[in-house]
């Protein structure tokens, strides 16, 4: 309810004049789709669309090779928690292969007493579970470890996302197979270009790792892995391999090249920290954030997203003067492990300069760290895993800047 | 004596669900398995029969890898391959295969199943042998006249083989939040 809500105040007082206008002057479409009384709408159709008017979209940062790099989902314009799957977040290293359900298996090898191999439809006839998780790249927020971050809540925070993932657990398909004496790792290796390979902790994999085939209600995403990926609760998007082609049961990792020169965080004495899997408890104010303005003076909502890959966030507090004062804001229930928790303050801008952050405390404990707090342990080589507190200038004049 | 049924029945029915199995999928075929990437391990494990020498690595470089890595491997669309040992603990580290990879199977598993770029899949082992080696004379690790091969490669000891630790976190961030 108050999503909406806000949603609609802020355009009432941002954009109204704007969208009204706009809306019904300019666009073709618009005509029929403005519900004037005795014309018809479009037609029903097979596969849903959003509004036309809706232009919200994934921002990809500027590589050399197209097929590689990351698009980050706009945390900005979110609501409520859940990413629809066309804007989650993505991270290619050789390109979204196009993979066909009927001919893919799940090949599963190395230390089991029965290889195995398995067609997507005797994966979707194992017994199923759904859960809500947030999935967050290890290079989320990899910009805060410069002196000047990214401009915008999307560039600086956008590697995350949030989905009700469907699949088996990998624990029952191990099972079938007979897990030999000794086997102590899982080589997990996608079917894209590049073959993508991660080593997974056997632990974990007979913890509570999903081999995931649904996302929000339907088949995942090519770009999210389909038809079939790992899951891994709480730990960094790299380790949850996509278009998941086998699973090699060893007695050691096999230091890939995305666990040892990649995703591994080099700190100031040079060595790095090796299988860095559990993203920790992180918090971001989505508005007003960098890049936004504030139509003027007078009481807003503010909100944000906060999660933690151990488990529930328990608080998120709030500060307007740069870390001096903290207030706690409310918390959307339910606040699901390990998956985004929004949370929102009634917030008034007086028309002076304020400095935004938010701070959030996972059950665990264990409280988002400031960045200074980061880099006196860590450095600023370390690349990857950066959750630290975010802030943003509220202007006088209503603009919201990067800190 | 309805509630007493459920009771028994509940039971019956958890415990055929753990020891069922739902045999489901065919054994994997050997072909099936030496068709999925051929992942190699720190042991050399896995690396398949064949050999390379510098002088072959360096003509399946200049035809393969030059384009993206440059003539001499410093970098150009890919990234740099030599350099930058001796620069991970100052403010500027230069991590490459050289300064930073801690084995070099890795080097090896990563150019058969992810190079070239745009052709994965596409090297022979023995030109992933040679290719390889090439790469680590380049960067002084092995000397021009040895030679690549399942039982030589493992054994060569990269600049950062101890360069790696284990995740020691929470390192920042444990101290709970004052209460107001």
């Amino acid at each position: 309810m108050s999503v909406s809500g806000r949603s609609s105040r802020r355009r009432m007082l941002g954009f109204g004049a704007a969208l009204g206008g706009g809306l019904l002057s300019g666009n073709a479409v618009s005509s029929a789709a403005d519900g004037v009384p005795g014309q018809l709408g479009i037609p029903l159709g097979p596969y849903g669309e959003r509004s036309p008017f809706e232009k919200v979209a994934r921002w990809r940062r500027d590589t050399k090779t197209p097929e590689t790099g990351s698009s980050s989902t706009p945390l900005q314009d979110s609501v409520g928690t859940i990413t629809p799957s066309s804007l989650h977040y993505e991270r290619h290293h050789a390109g979204i292969p196009t993979l066909d359900p009927a001919m893919h298996r799940l090949v599963i090898h190395g230390m089991v007493d029965r290889p195995l191999s398995l067609t997507m439809a005797e994966i979707r006839r194992l017994p199923s579970v759904s859960r809500t998780l947030v999935l967050e790249c290890g290079g989320n927020s990899g910009s805060e470890w410069a002196p000047k971050g990214a401009p915008d809540v999307q560039r600086s925070f956008g590697l995350v996302s949030c989905s009700e993932w469907t699949g088996v657990p990998l624990a029952l398909v191990l099972k079938e197979v007979g897990i030999q004496a000794g086997a102590s790792w899982v080589i997990a290796e996608g079917a894209d270009a590049c073959r993508m390979a991660r080593s997974i902790p056997l632990a974990k994999a007979l913890d509570n790792i999903l081999l995931a085939y649904g996302q929000n209600g339907e088949a995942i995403r090519p770009a999210q892995g389909y038809p079939l990926r790992l899951v891994i609760p709480g730990w960094e998007g790299n380790a949850n391999v996509k278009w998941l082609h086998s699973l090699k049961l060893t007695g050691q990792p096999y230091m890939t090249r995305d666990e040892t020169s990649k995703y591994s965080d080099l700190m100031p004495d040079g060595k790095a920290r090796i299988f860095t899997f559990q993203m920790e408890a992180k918090s971001v104010i989505t508005f007003p954030s960098g890049g936004q303005t504030l139509a003027g003076t007078g009481l807003y909502e503010l909100t944000g997203l906060a999660w933690s890959g151990r488990g529930r966030i328990e608080r998120v507090e709030i500060t307007s003067d740069g870390g001096r004062s903290w207030v706690d804001a409310e918390l959307q229930e339910p606040r699901l492990p390990i998956a985004l928790t929004r949370f929102r303050l009634p917030w008034r801008f007086e028309g002076k300069e304020a400095l935004i952050a938010s701070r959030a405390t996972d059950e665990s404990g264990y409280v988002q760290p400031t960045r200074e707090a980061l880099i006196a342990v860590r450095g600023t080589n370390s690349g990857y895993h950066f959750n630290g507190i975010k802030l943003w200038k509220v202007q006088a004049d209503g603009t919201v800047t990067n800190v | 004596m309805f509630s007493l049924s459920v009771i028994v029945l509940l039971p019956a029915v958890a415990l055929a669900a753990q020891q069922e199995k739902y045999s489901v999928g065919r054994p994997a075929t050997v072909e099936q398995i030496r068709g999925l990437g051929a992942a190699i391990a720190p042991d050399g494990g896995g690396l398949p029969e064949g050999s390379g020498t510098v002088a072959a690595g360096r003509e399946v470089f200049a035809a393969r890898c030059a384009k993206c890595h440059g003539e001499k491997a410093a970098g150009d669309i890919g990234p740099a391959l030599v350099g930058g040992q001796g620069t991970l603990a100052t403010v500027k580290p230069f991590k490459t295969v050289g300064s930073f990879w801690p084995h070099a199977t890795t080097v090896w598993d990563y150019v058969n199943r992810a190079m070239p770029f745009n052709e994965p899949g596409l090297l022979k082992p023995p030109e992933v042998y040679a290719v390889v080696a090439y790469i680590l004379s380049l960067n002084g690790i092995i000397g021009k006249d040895q030679i690549m091969d399942a039982k030589t490669l493992p054994k060569v000891i990269m600049p950062n083989r101890d360069g790696f630790v284990a995740d020691p976190r929470p390192d920042v961030g444990v101290k709970p939040a004052k209460k107001k």
